[in-house]
């Protein structure tokens, strides 16, 4: 399953500065797993050693938010992954 | 990047890294960066073994912990492949993520690529190859009682410091837990038992217990190892082993100033001499410099007596706080002493704190100061 990636600002440094990069898996977990096969790192930024969601990382697939890693990714889908506001 | 320099201050902040570089006479200082403008800058430590090596413990507001590694003086830095991170937890365990790297320690001389780091909740990493791969010390992050240990905490969580390796021994360390205490291990991490008889808990309702102190800054001397340090949030402390009771050597400061504060540093040849920041602890603990008159308080008889060091502080409205990394010596044979603030002003004192002066301004909130040579 193909899908669009779409990257928040912070997390730019992983993909040299790219906005939008393509993925794919059927779950969350597969895609954030091939995105760092191709951008080393960059998950354990957003998700931590006990499998969850950073405090501060929001994740979306389209409209909706994935609060669990295994939220199904379908072909076409856009997965965000959103920094959410985050103090001064 | 500026080429190296005989000395280098490395900035530590709230909201990025920034370089004070001077020459051998120390009477130019000049600031430089930001570095990683927006991550939040926990410590940054230069390898005694490879001076060439720093090691910086980073994260931002949004993004988890990571350690950053640089092989050439700061110029460029490499993320580590695999940082410090808890193991997985078990059914029923307590379930443990690292919020951020706290402290840094470059391992034994004969050990050229460990490092350990320290992290919050209190947790302890050693990395055998320059920082790259992190793994946790499952003698201390795993014990039984470690839950005990670290049982308090304070706002932003329980965290784990002042990681001693002695200098005679690479297997005998001692690490400081706030609140926790201090805790010594003699085979390299794989056993542990508290260090703290001797010292005041006084926010606790049995101040006699073996743990739950809240040691704040615990130094270690290079060249007379058995000689320990602390810096207490109830007071300042020595320690000669083999001897395992704390004597008070706060007691002789001041009555008016009090022995609360945050960072301790030793003189780098002379283990008679340290250097303290008091701060105010009464009452709501403001934690800021005791009457709003910054001063550095300076012992050259192991405690024994105090002397004030205010030449060039400022004499009245300075409201200092000066967190526990944030103050340090260089090596120079007329000893340089260095400590930045929450408020972001950096301060030099280039004849063992004499007299100061302030060599840059308007920083971020000040986490850690550090030399490098």
């Amino acid at each position: 399953m193909s899908c669009t990636i779409r990257i928040a600002s912070p997390l730019r440094s992983y993909t040299a500065g790219a906005a939008t990069v393509a993925g794919t898996g059927t779950t969350l977990a597969a895609v954030l797993e091939h995105l760092e096969a191709h951008y080393p790192g960059m998950r354990f930024r957003m998700i931590d050693e006990q499998q969850r969601i950073r405090p501060h990382m929001r994740l979306f697939v389209n409209n909706s938010e994935a609060r669990e890693l295994s939220a199904a990714v379908r072909d076409g889908d856009t997965v965000h992954l959103i920094c959410a506001l985050s103090g001064g | 990047m500026l080429a190296p320099m005989a000395h280098t201050l490395w900035i530590a902040t709230r909201k990025g890294l920034f370089v004070l570089r001077a020459g051998t006479a120390r009477r130019s200082w000049t600031l430089s960066g930001p570095q990683f403008l927006g991550h939040i800058i926990h410590h940054v430590v230069q390898d005694p073994r490879k001076p060439r090596v720093l090691l910086m413990a980073a994260k931002t507001g949004h993004l988890g912990p990571t350690v950053f590694r640089s092989h050439d003086h700061g110029r460029s830095w490499q993320e580590a492949a695999q940082p410090p991170a808890f193991r997985k937890a078990g059914a029923g365990e307590e379930v443990r993520a690292v919020e951020r790297v706290f402290w840094l320690t470059a391992g034994h001389a004969s050990e050229p690529g460990t490092w350990y780091a320290g992290s919050s909740p209190a947790g302890l990493f050693r990395s055998g190859d320059g920082g790259d791969h992190w793994e946790p010390v499952s003698g201390f992050n795993d014990h039984p009682l470690r839950p005990t240990w670290a049982a308090l905490g304070t706002p932003d969580g329980a965290f784990l410091h002042s990681i001693l390796v002695d200098p005679r021994d690479p297997q005998h360390l001692y690490i400081g837990i706030s609140i926790g205490g201090v805790f010594e291990s003699t085979d390299a991490g794989r056993s542990w038992s508290p260090l703290n008889e001797g010292i005041a808990a006084d926010f606790l309702p049995d101040p006699t217990v073996p743990f739950g102190h809240d040691p704040h800054c615990v130094v270690q001397h290079p060249l007379q190892p058995e000689r320990l340090y602390q810096q207490n949030h109830c007071g300042i402390y020595r320690l000669d082993r083999p001897q395992r009771r704390w004597q008070r050597i706060g007691d002789a400061m001041p009555r008016k100033i009090g022995d609360v504060g945050f960072p301790i540093v030793l003189h780098p040849t002379d283990p008679d001499t340290a250097w303290v920041m008091p701060m105010d602890g009464q009452t709501v603990w403001p934690r800021t410099s005791v009457g709003g008159k910054p001063a550095i308080y300076c012992t050259a008889n192991a405690g024994k007596s105090w002397r004030r060091l205010d030449r060039g502080l400022p004499r009245s409205q300075a409201w200092f706080t000066v967190l526990r990394q944030a103050m340090c010596a260089d090596s120079h044979a007329r000893t340089g002493l260095y400590f930045g603030t929450t408020g972001g002003d950096v301060w030099a004192s280039s004849n063992a704190g004499e007299s100061w002066r302030c060599i840059a301004r308007h920083l971020p909130e000040i986490y850690a100061v550090t030399h490098a040579a």
